[in-house]
């Protein structure tokens, strides 16, 4: 492989695109989770974890928007290909978060006695959106073209990531709360974190059993000593995040945030894996990241700008962080 | 039945429904940030009254927008792939400014700018406000940009089918761009302050006569009264711009078939393209070659000319006329507003209950506007490079229907909704009038403590 900007750019754009999305999944996945975890809540409560992510919101989901951006000018093959192939469940997603998105505002501003239909349709957005987005991730580990089974395997992933995103709702929970809700936040976690371990085996077995070539990449001396940590260690946090429920929350709220962190870990160790199985594909075993790309001019005149632009909007998205930090209070405009 | 021509009805709804909402928020922005400007200069109550209630409008139009605008960012793969397998070059770049400078920005201030107001200092309050104001703008710079290269492509060369840039100013600066800009920013600050005259003028229907009501209806009333005759101008401008460079739009919608002098301005037609000729004409005699080339005998261009290549001429003729008429309508009502609020420091029933219905006019002028530019770049998707048919994908006709009929229930539903809140915001605080507390406003003589 040479290092010349034409095999650069594409790989430089895959990392940006893969960054994107993780970022989206562990921020979105907080607040969908807070919309799945809604039909477990009282309404005081409602008002509290509404309370908990309505100044993020709009910012987390832009994250989508970025890597869905990303995929579509850095590889518009594959943006084609994919979005064609999976066009019934990003159709639900759209739906799912059209409904979510507005239910927030709406709930707020309707008369009292309308809260409540916006408050189902907060939950059932939020309940659509996150299914959608395990299907897609089931059938693209499959390969995209799949039969009845792969449908079967879609709908168990598509399980598997609402309950991951409740595990993530319920984590945040536990940082942006206190007293009741807080004690509740955690028997939710600990019921949601089973499912998410469910889920993660199953992506992990079925990813390398679905193909070959990925297979290869797993269980070849010496690939699986290295790889072994990703693994082992997913393992091993969700066991100590799993003893962690049973001590949550703690005298003066300390390790509040630790769970969040905790689940955002193993995201980013289960996304790691994800990499490694389908780099150099975009399209599973069709297109490459160099197939699918760009002209590199294009992509280096995005890169001007995302070098310039990525490193700002991550300062002031800690800042808007920051200015809304410590436990969720009231949200009012005045 | 034809994924074609249910895609396009898809998009077109789809966007339709979209630019509903950024019309409002990218002109919302600059208003709210007029409110805040008035508060901190005056210490007035009264505006940051009119604050609260506006931004409320604020976050509901930017939630919808938001919504709608990632739909669309899905849409172009699931629907149009040969869009960007042809385009992608220069479309993906701009998109992707819009979305790094633009949309990250409005939505990490905008929350700041919404809950914010007692968490943060004064200044940076109205910090948030400006670059949430800035980033819709900005947001409507890039996409505007794109648009317009679509209507009047330059700055790129073909290789095998696919286009390449190879001038970046070009592309962003094309023929067509600072016209549309312009015409769209003003066509914003009119759906504005139309909403804000229209939904005030109901407080004062109802009996509200608060600071608060005075000071929303008459910035509504003022900007939209010093703003539509730029606009009537501008569009003018646009058109010519129009003429230089997509003479068949120009010649579909004046429903003129034959290029020659002398061209009648047509009032009222039913253009029957199979006949290629005007039914029920009523016209004015030069008109069009006075309006286009300032002289009777000025050369208009006709569709014949252009025969299979040219947009439907029923839709293009009758968008045109709507958003003219709308402006003309506009014009009347803002200016008659104007003179009673500024010489008689009043507004007659009538004219406020007239006011009402007219807080949607400039959704339906931007709409027809719309319906012009875009129906009339059609066979073209990019003039001249590739045509709509080309770009549509492989999904299947009934699936494409699914979505169509669930988008369209939806977009019926959550439009129902949104203008039920828009009223019951504005009877609200017709019926707080100003008494409402304002935790967070310390000078003001209404105010209360701050909260803790």
């Amino acid at each position: 492989m040479t290092l010349d900007w034409p095999t650069l750019l594409p790989l430089i754009f895959a990392g940006l695109m893969g960054l994107a999305i993780l970022v989206y999944v562990i921020l979105d996945g907080f607040d969908l989770g807070i919309g799945i975890l809604f039909a477990a809540a009282e309404d005081a409560e409602q008002d509290t974890m509404i309370a908990a992510i309505g100044p993020f919101w709009d910012a987390n989901e832009t994250w989508l928007v970025l890597a869905v951006g990303l995929l579509l000018v850095a590889f518009p093959l594959a943006h084609g290909t994919i979005l064609t192939a999976l066009y019934i469940p990003v159709f639900l997603l759209l739906v799912g978060l059209i409904l979510r998105g507005v239910a927030f505002d709406f709930r707020a501003k309707v008369p009292a006695g309308r809260k409540h239909r916006w408050n189902r349709i907060f939950f059932l957005g939020s309940v659509i959106a996150s299914l959608a987005q395990g299907y897609m991730l089931g059938i693209y580990v499959l390969g995209l073209d799949v039969g009845l089974g792969g449908m079967a395997f879609g709908a168990l992933v598509a399980l598997c990531l609402a309950a991951a995103y409740a595990a993530m709702g319920a984590a945040w929970v536990i940082y942006k709360t206190e007293g009741e809700l807080q004690k509740k936040a955690v028997l939710w976690l600990r019921r949601a974190l089973v499912l998410t371990a469910l889920g993660m085996v199953a992506v992990s077995l079925a990813t390398p059993l679905a193909s070959p070539r990925i297979f290869d990449k797993w269980f070849v001396w010496p690939a699986m000593l290295y790889l072994s940590p990703l693994p082992i260690l997913s393992a091993v946090l969700f066991a100590w995040l799993w003893r962690q429920t049973f001590h949550l929350p703690k005298t003066d709220d300390r390790h509040a945030l630790t769970p969040f962190l905790t689940l955002a870990a193993i995201f980013t160790l289960g996304f790691a894996g994800l990499a490694w199985s389908f780099y150099p594909f975009v399209v599973p075993d069709r297109l490459t990241i160099w197939q699918a790309a760009s002209a590199p001019e294009s992509l280096a005149i995005i890169l001007a700008g995302t070098v310039v632009v990525l490193p700002i909007i991550i300062f002031y998205s800690f800042y808007a962080y920051r200015v809304f930090g410590g436990k969720a209070t009231d949200l009012t405009y005045d | 039945m034809d994924p074609l021509i249910l895609s396009r009805i898809q998009f077109g709804a789809n966007i339709s429904f979209h630019i509903l909402f950024p019309a409002i928020t990218i002109a919302l922005g600059w208003v709210l940030l007029f409110f805040k400007l008035r508060y901190n200069a005056t210490g007035d109550s009264a505006w940051m009254r009119a604050y609260f209630t506006w931004v409320k409008v604020f976050a509901l139009s930017f939630a919808m927008g938001v919504v709608s605008g990632v739909t669309m960012s899905f849409q172009f793969g699931t629907n149009w792939p040969g869009y960007m397998e042809t385009v992608g070059n220069i479309a993906g770049p701009l998109l992707a400014y819009e979305i790094l400078t633009a949309f990250f920005l409005e939505a990490a201030f905008l929350g700041i700018m919404l809950f914010g107001f007692r968490r943060v200092s004064n200044r940076i309050h109205t910090l948030a406000t400006v670059l949430v104001a800035g980033g819709t703008t900005l947001s409507a710079f890039w996409i505007i940009a794109l648009n317009s290269w679509m209507q009047t492509p330059v700055g790129f060369e073909m290789r095998n089918g696919v286009a390449y840039a190879t001038d970046w100013l070009a592309i962003v600066f094309n023929p067509s761009m600072p016209y549309r800009l312009v015409h769209m920013l003003l066509a914003s600050g009119l759906t504005v302050s139309f909403l804000i005259a229209g939904l005030s003028a109901l407080r004062y229907l109802n009996g509200d006569r608060s600071e608060s009501m005075w000071k929303a209806l008459r910035t509504g009333v003022f900007t939209a009264a010093i703003l539509i005759p730029i606009q009537i101008f501008a569009g003018d401008q646009h058109g010519l711009n129009t003429l230089e460079h997509q003479p068949q739009k120009i010649a579909a919608m004046e429903a003129n078939w034959n290029t020659g002098p002398n061209v009648p301005l047509v009032l009222f037609a039913l253009p029957d393209e199979a006949a290629r000729e005007n039914k029920f004409e009523v016209t004015i005699p030069d008109g069009a070659s006075l309006i286009l080339r300032h002289s009777a005998s000025g050369v208009v261009p006709g569709l014949n000319d252009y025969a299979g290549n040219h947009p439907p001429v029923f839709p293009v003729f009758w968008a045109f006329r709507i958003m003219v008429g709308t402006g003309v309508l506009m014009l009347v009502v803002s200016w008659s507003a104007a003179f009673f609020l500024k010489r008689r420091h009043s507004l007659p029933k009538p004219l406020a209950l007239v006011m009402v219905p007219m807080a949607l006019s400039g959704w339906l002028a931007t709409l027809a506007g719309w319906y012009t530019t875009e129906i009339g770049r059609q066979p073209w998707l990019v003039t001249g490079v590739l045509r709509t048919v080309d770009a549509v994908g492989p999904v299947a006709g009934s699936q494409v229907a699914l979505s169509l009929a669930v988008y369209l229930i939806l977009y019926a539903l959550l439009l129902t909704a949104y203008l039920g809140v828009l009223v019951y915001l504005a009877l609200k605080a017709a019926k707080d009038g100003d008494t409402s507390p304002l935790p967070g406003v310390l000078d003001a003589p209404l105010s209360q403590p701050a909260a803790k």
